[in-house]
């Protein structure tokens, strides 16, 4: 029955999986954009959630609303006053301004918070869940879920509200977009906006499961990149779809081959996959 | 002959910088030259094919482990080196088949991601790699610092400057000019007769096999390595911002954006040691939002607009 709990393990981590990709996911689908911050801005809701906790007493779940709100702020302000300016660009362009973006910001976060690993060690944690066999970590399932739950608002906030039809317009044709009267700038800095909310949201529920340093930044940009690649990319559904087969995957990969060997299964699962169907699981078929 | 002439003058005056005896220019004169040949190898497929890769890292990796593992076998320090290439150019050929009928960000991506495979693979090898302890290189037998420092110099000089011949000639041949093609419009290139894929392949193989050279004679350099330098993300990055710094596509300008590069890169880290990589981070933001055509579009059209005002 232990792969039971290796799948359980597997789901749990794959929920988080989606929340972290779900945003970097909806940025490269709609702008075309690379998001190469995304990582670091997962690190600043973490730190968010830490300083809420420890000077004010606020809950990690209850901070998620303050980190994804602030990195809203944070988003939309960087894709209006610099990405818009070369939008339009080539990948090469828009990647490497991002990377550079994310030297500073990284930087300013070592500068401020230090390198040294910082953790949240809540005063009334859940405790274990047990379901037959299988044992789980209440916090981190909690953590899932909420995880799922601000997914499936993302994903019900693109379907039926007014802003959402216009970023899935400018996601499927820009120039038609423009043409029906959709604000495309604008709409740019809410997806982007929006990105960077779900990524401050994912790392201030993260904020309870790992520990938290700039230096982690690099490890959330590879998952991202993974899940996208695994599942599709710009749609939610992809997202989740990918977050979930990562997380069961990595689980079984290091039960079966030694944690060790995890990231480079993701890697080179991640680098087969774009041999073979670089579309995705759910991806549309030639769409580049 | 234009380019030639250049070549062997900038080529002569470095050659002659030991001269000057200062130890510390010859330190950043050998990373110039190790930069000039990332850049000049990036240009390759960035430049002239127009694919963001992002696979430098792992050949720069690539080569320094494989002549490391090589002369911890008791292999010569010079074989070790060919081979570093060898094994390089081959592996870009092999990944190149794979990766390159992607376009975009999933080339971008899956360039990216192969760094981090082979830097993975070398940590769960220890065995033969040393694993994350890194591994120690021999050292040259009855050489002195100063040998050293002329010997890597002069090393790193002839494979920026095999590296930037080897682009004049690409530049004026059928292949550079069937890599522009691929760079305008890949369709119309395969409609006209190019044959993209053999193209592509050669030009990613050419931006692998100096780079992993320089990754061989780098980690002869510094005596010993280890999996985050050699495969470091910043060694992928800083070719292209060398590239846009220069003046993509041209002969010339990766080389220029190397010697910029590396200018910028000291006076900053003499000057703010802890905020360095904001510091970077602002120069590529700057460059990419003000300059994204290189330093050397700048002077060609000053010197276009002077010579239309004549």
């Amino acid at each position: 029955m232990i792969y039971l709990q290796v799948l359980a393990n597997g789901l749990v981590l794959g929920g988080l999986y989606a929340c972290i990709a779900v945003g970097f996911s909806l940025v490269w689908g709609v702008l075309n954009v690379i998001n190469i911050l995304h990582g670091t801005f997962i690190v600043l809701g973490s730190y968010v959630a830490y300083y809420a906790y420890a000077y004010a007493g606020i809950h990690p779940f209850a901070s998620v609303v303050i980190a994804g709100a602030l990195l809203y702020v944070v988003g939309h302000g960087i894709q209006a006053g610099v990405i818009n300016r070369v939008i339009t660009a080539p990948v090469l362009i828009t990647l490497t301004l991002t990377f550079g973006l994310d030297l500073m910001l990284n930087n300013a976060m070592l500068v401020a918070f230090t390198a040294d690993y910082k953790k949240v060690n809540l005063a009334n944690p859940l405790g274990s869940i047990e379901i037959g066999p299988v044992f789980l970590p209440g916090d981190r399932v909690a953590a899932m879920v909420l995880a799922l739950l601000l997914t499936l608002l993302l994903y019900r906030l693109l379907r039926d509200s007014r802003i959402g039809r216009a970023i899935v317009a400018v996601r499927m044709d820009r120039e038609a977009a423009a043409l029906m009267g959709v604000d495309v700038k604008r709409i740019n800095a809410v997806t982007f906006g929006l990105g960077a909310l779900m990524a401050g949201a994912a790392g201030a529920l993260l904020s309870i499961i790992y520990p938290i340093s700039p230096l982690n930044s690099s490890m959330f940009l590879g998952k991202a990149f993974v899940v996208c690649v695994l599942g599709g990319l710009g749609s939610v559904p992809g997202a989740m779809v990918g977050g979930l087969a990562l997380g069961i995957i990595e689980s079984f990969g290091a039960s079966w081959f030694g944690p060790e060997h995890a990231v480079t299964l993701s890697f080179g699962l991640l680098l087969l996959l774009l041999f073979v169907r670089p579309s995705g699981l759910l991806g549309k078929r030639g769409y580049e | 002959m234009k380019n030639w002439a250049i070549l062997a003058a900038v080529g002569l005056a470095f050659a002659v910088l030991p001269l000057t005896g200062d130890n510390y220019l010859l330190r950043l004169a050998t990373t110039v030259c190790m930069y000039a040949v990332l850049a000049q190898s990036w240009n390759f497929i960035g430049g002239l094919a127009g694919y963001p890769s992002f696979a430098t890292a792992a050949f720069f990796g690539l080569g320094a482990y494989t002549s490391a593992v090589l002369q911890s076998f008791d292999v010569p320090m010079f074989t070790s080196w060919g081979a570093a290439g060898l094994v390089a150019l081959l592996f870009a050929a092999l990944i190149g088949g794979a990766i390159l009928h992607l376009r975009g960000h999933y080339f971008a991506i899956a360039s990216l991601v192969i760094a981090e495979v082979l830097r993975e693979i070398v940590n769960t090898t220890p065995d033969l790699t040393g694993g994350g302890m890194g591994l120690n290189l021999p050292l040259m037998e009855g050489s002195s610092v100063a040998f050293e420092a002329r010997f890597f110099f002069y090393a790193m000089l002839a494979l920026a400057v095999l590296a930037t011949a080897v682009a004049i000639v690409v530049h004026g041949s059928k292949l550079g000019f069937g890599l522009r093609c691929i760079q305008q419009n890949e369709d119309a290139a395969t409609i006209l007769g190019v044959n993209t894929y053999a193209y592509k392949t050669a030009a990613f193989s050419l931006s692998a096999v100096f780079v992993g050279i320089a990754g061989a004679v780098y980690a002869s350099w510094v005596h010993y390595i280890e999996p985050p330098d050699v495969f470091d993300i910043l060694l992928a990055v800083k070719p292209l911002v060398m590239v846009l710094l220069g003046g993509i596509g041209t002969i010339f300008g990766p080389p220029l954006g190397a010697l910029l590069l590396l200018a910028f890169e000291e006076l900053v880290w003499r000057n703010f040691l802890t905020v360095h990589a904001a510091v970077l981070g602002l120069i590529i933001v700057a460059l990419v939002l003000f300059l994204p055509n290189g330093l050397l579009s700048l002077v060609r059209e000053r010197l276009k607009r002077a010579g239309a005002q004549s």
